[in-house]
């Protein structure tokens, strides 16, 4: 079944919207962060079945970098920001001027800084999404996992197993100019979440 | 030999068997990766269970791969139907980890641990002995059942490779 014959052209451009604002400006703030210019894709909304979530960052067996927040409030979700390993090396390296040699290992000091850089990302992604919505959502505190991208995804899609195989997410990809960073948001609204966010934004539901 | 390398995949909230080769799953997080063996004909079957019980299902039509509670029953159908035998089944597991902690004692947060309990419930319901399992933690796991002697091969990020 096609995305758009559930959700309707409207709703779908509403989801993307969505995508664009958070994403939008959590992109700034890490630009201001970096002190360089970051870009970003446009969004996609996309039914995907469970099997190719984590193709989207490399595949299932892909080792990256995930922070996790539970988005709490009145449109529940889950919000990951995955990195792969040598991306999150150089956001390290330009932030704070930290390298390392080992492949996948890291100080508690830069597990530290890429939480709080998630936590600001984070913090902007839904305070612009709380803002066009009149919702109330906050992130928990950040939870960082260095494993692999099948096992780290498949928690936002728990609540989608009861009902089906696949799962409504909005996913961006940001980077920066040269390419040398880049990572992707995935927004999983719960199932429950979307009739709430359409009607916060007088949205017809039919 | 071509058979040798032979790899049967399955995917999340599936299930599969094999005769040759090996079988295998990749990223398990809070799922399960449960495996049957039957030493005498050879055949290994894998199922990746996603959730504990069918119970909770809202979905039209069910997958049987993706709860434990109906998931086993399959498995063990398809490979008797291969020429395995109920009495002769060995089970190895692994996964069910908790990727991430949460202070909020949401019951859907402690679904690895979870699905292992039903999985086990579901192994003792068919007095099928569970000889070996590597589960809980918070790490993810890919795993391949070895055909040939029932090795059950478990390879992870942060604790490297075990064979159980």
């Amino acid at each position: 079944m096609q995305l758009h014959e559930i959700l309707g052209e409207f709703k779908l451009d509403v989801l993307k919207e969505i995508g664009n604002i958070g994403a939008g400006n959590a992109a700034t703030a890490l630009s201001r962060l970096l002190n360089r210019p970051i870009d970003m894709a446009v969004p996609k909304v996309r039914l995907l079945p469970f099997e190719c979530v984590a193709d989207e960052v490399g595949g299932a067996e892909q080792v990256v970098i995930a922070i996790y927040f539970r988005v709490e409030g009145e449109a529940p979700g889950h919000l990951f920001f995955i990195f792969e390993i040598e991306p999150a090396k150089k956001l390290l390296s330009y932030l704070l001027k930290m390298s390392t040699e080992e492949e996948y290992s890291f100080s508690d000091m830069e597990i530290s800084a890429l939480s709080e850089i998630g936590n600001i990302l984070a913090g902007s992604y839904l305070s612009s999404l709380a803002d066009f919505t009149h919702l109330a959502m906050s992130p928990t505190v950040p939870q960082l996992a260095i494993d692999m991208a099948g096992a780290v995804l498949n928690y936002g899609l728990i609540q989608y197993g009861e009902m089906g195989d696949s799962a409504l997410l909005i996913d961006t990809k940001f980077l920066e100019g040269c390419e040398e960073i880049q990572g992707t948001f995935f927004l999983i609204p719960d199932p429950d979440s979307f009739s709430k966010i359409f009607a916060a934004l007088g949205v017809p539901s039919e | 030999m071509i058979e040798e390398s032979t790899v049967v995949k399955v995917g999340m909230a599936d299930l599969n068997i094999t005769k040759v080769g090996s079988i295998r799953t990749t990223g398990l997080g809070s799922c399960v990766g449960l495996t049957l063996f039957d030493p005498m004909s050879k055949i290994g079957g894998m199922a990746h269970v996603m959730l504990p019980s069918s119970d909770i299902a809202r979905e039209g039509t069910l997958n049987i791969a993706k709860y434990a509670d109906t998931a086993i029953p399959e498995l063990i159908r398809r490979m008797e139907l291969e020429g395995a035998r109920l009495s002769r089944l060995i089970a190895k597991m692994a996964g069910g980890a908790q990727m991430f902690a949460f202070s909020s004692g949401n019951d859907m947060m402690r679904i690895g641990p979870r699905n292992v309990e039903s999985c086990k419930q579901m192994l003792q319901i068919h007095n099928i002995p569970l000889l070996a399992e590597d589960t809980g933690g918070n790490y993810g796991r890919t795993i391949e059942l070895r055909c040939e002697d029932g090795l059950l091969n478990i390879r992870s990020v942060q604790m490297g490779i075990r064979d159980i």
